[in-house]
């Protein structure tokens, strides 16, 4: 390195940053992940297997791999009509575009589901509070009264559009 | 109450949890199969409640920082030291190992933002806390800290390296500040928000520039450096960039990219012929827009991944300790676990100067 790369110019003198250098190394290439890699290609598949999980739920599994991992996660097993769309989702591999747009297309149903179920149980979701309402109008309170008033404004439009409607059809 | 679901397993009670912008991806419906119920958060501390009988290295009451990635430690990649891409712990998707809270997408675990959470492979990942160290630190030790350092670190830095570096989150300042470390003589960093340039301004240190400002990244940039562009980028930024409509439209409102990759696209465009670009950021696993064909006529080399985090923390945590990185300077809230939904709102529209929350457990 040439002292002059050091401080053409801009404004920070680099050598007198706070642990300039201290972990710099010359030999850092290739670097991680790279510098690591095995020295014996045959040794690839060759490793003790953690002991394995017996999952008590419906996992699903990546059809890239040929057996299930050790370990495995069992946070929110597939259900509903979500799970549905899942399960078909999982029959195709991970290099498949489908597979991911399923996914994300079970997760709005499952969105929906979430919010039936709620109701099911007698309860009423405070989707405004979820979202942080109270913080919104905390710091951009002018933001939240603009859209408030925006959306107040477009159901009255609509409402009105359509009470019209209903007018003119029943005098037709 | 999560339980023991396998011998290498441990109960954590939390002590300290963050929201990060991955968390910001999830929240924004950017990640497929995340499945309503399931709990976030992938970094925190926390004290040993219970261990499984495979795990002989932690006694109950330890204090531990827990990696973000869940890794056996022995199958193949973890022995390359590829901790983010464990083959043993992610059934829904080979490409990355688990994460927790972080989707099925990354294994399907329930995750930090809790009061206790089921840490797999409990003898491999945590490590305990040093007894001198702030549990503000230890808990950004388990991504924003290893993640910065390990994205200096995928960008190969020589000796006097022009480093750009998108993104001004926590992830992009804590690189700033470790482009240093290995040596640059020259650290950019490009937001749109102006109390985070400011912060990064003075804690990389940085120069920091608004790309609003800014009306052609890859000739802005040349302007600045020699005429050839920076020698390595960094991709600080990931899936919610925002700074171009096509990418917002198509990345964002109606997904058909795996997000807006913005960032990516500046980065590739403005490095040097031959230089080097890493990425940290975080997008969906379909795909996206970006200038492909440059990168093959530059010649560019891409390097990429999850951070690695067990296997930074020896040195990260000597960093620490010497003053040379101070991770909770940081930490701008602290908000009860109660009051997650406005911490979440905060951090993810960057109001009240917000740079990284923290959520500490309920008052009992
Ligand atoms: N690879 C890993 O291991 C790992 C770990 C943690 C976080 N991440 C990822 O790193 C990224 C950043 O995380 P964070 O916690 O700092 O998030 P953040 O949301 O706080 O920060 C992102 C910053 O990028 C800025 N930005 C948006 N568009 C931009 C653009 N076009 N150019 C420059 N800056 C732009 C935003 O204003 C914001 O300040 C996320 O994608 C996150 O998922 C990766
Ligand atoms: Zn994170
Ligand atoms: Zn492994």
């Amino acid at each position: 390195m040439s002292s002059s790369k050091l401080k053409t110019g801009h404004q920070i003198d680099a050598s007198a940053v706070l642990g300039w250098g201290v972990d710099s190394d010359s030999e850092n290439d290739p670097t991680y992940p790279l510098r690591d890699s095995p020295a014996d290609p045959s040794k690839r598949l060759d490793w003790v297997r953690p002991t394995r999980q017996v999952p008590n739920v419906e996992i699903l599994r990546s059809i890239e791999y040929n057996q299930l991992p050790a370990v495995v996660g069992t946070s929110v097993p597939p259900s509903g009509l979500s799970g549905v769309i899942r399960r078909s989702a999982f029959r195709r591999s991970e290099s498949d575009w489908v597979h991911w747009l399923m996914l994300l297309g079970a997760d709005r149903v499952n969105m929906v589901e979430g919010v039936v179920q709620d109701l099911g149980q007698g309860r009423i979701p405070n989707i405004l509070a979820e979202r942080g309402i109270r913080s919104a109008w905390q710091h951009e309170r002018q933001k939240v009264v603009t859209k408030a008033v925006v959306v107040a404004g477009l159901s009255v439009l609509a409402i009105a559009l359509l009470s019209r409607r209903a007018k003119s059809r029943r005098r037709t | 109450m999560p339980r023991i679901l396998h011998p290498r397993d441990a109960i954590v009670r939390v002590t300290r949890s963050c929201i990060c912008g991955s968390d910001i991806h999830l929240y924004n419906g950017l990640i497929p199969d995340t499945r309503v119920g399931s709990t976030f958060g992938h970094e925190f501390t926390g004290v040993v409640e219970e261990v499984g009988p495979e795990v002989e290295n932690l006694k109950l009451g330890d204090a531990v920082i827990v990696p973000f990635n869940i890794a056996c430690g022995q199958c193949q990649f973890c022995k390359q030291g590829l901790y983010g891409n464990c083959h043993e712990s992610n059934a829904q998707a080979t490409a990355v190992g688990g994460i927790f809270g972080y989707s099925h997408t990354a294994g399907g675990y329930d995750g930090g933002q809790a009061e206790y959470v089921r840490v797999p492979y409990a003898d491999f990942g945590p490590m305990l806390i040093p007894e001198e160290m702030d549990l503000d630190d230890a808990v950004l030790l388990t991504d924003v800290v290893p993640t910065g350092y390990q994205a200096a670190e995928m960008a190969g830095i020589q000796l006097g390296d022009t480093v750009l570096i998108f993104g001004a989150g926590p992830i992009g300042i804590m690189a700033a500040r470790c482009a240093w470390l290995f040596g640059a003589g020259r650290v950019i960093v490009i937001d749109w928000i102006h109390y985070r340039l400011e912060f990064v301004r003075s804690y990389g240190p940085a120069e920091a520039y608004d790309y609003r400002q800014i009306d052609d990244m890859a000739v802005f940039i040349k302007k600045i450096t020699d005429g050839l562009g920076a020698d390595v980028c960094i991709d600080a930024v990931g899936a919610d960039a925002s700074g171009n409509a096509l990418h917002t439209l198509f990345g964002k409102m109606i997904p058909i990219e795996a997000g807006s990759a913005i960032a990516l696209h500046w980065a590739i465009n403005s490095v040097k012929k031959g230089g080097i670009v890493s990425i940290v950021g975080v997008y969906g696993p379909t795909g996206n827009m970006i200038p492909i064909g440059n990168v093959v006529n530059k010649g560019l080399t891409i390097r990429a991944n999850q951070a690695a985090v067990k296997r930074l923390l020896p040195r990260l945590i000597e960093h620490v300790q010497a003053g040379q990185i101070d991770p909770k300077a940081l930490i701008t809230h602290r908000v009860p676990l109660d009051d997650i939904a406005d911490a979440y709102h905060i951090f993810a529209a960057k109001l009240d100067n917000c740079i990284k929350p923290v959520l500490l457990p309920n008052r009992r």
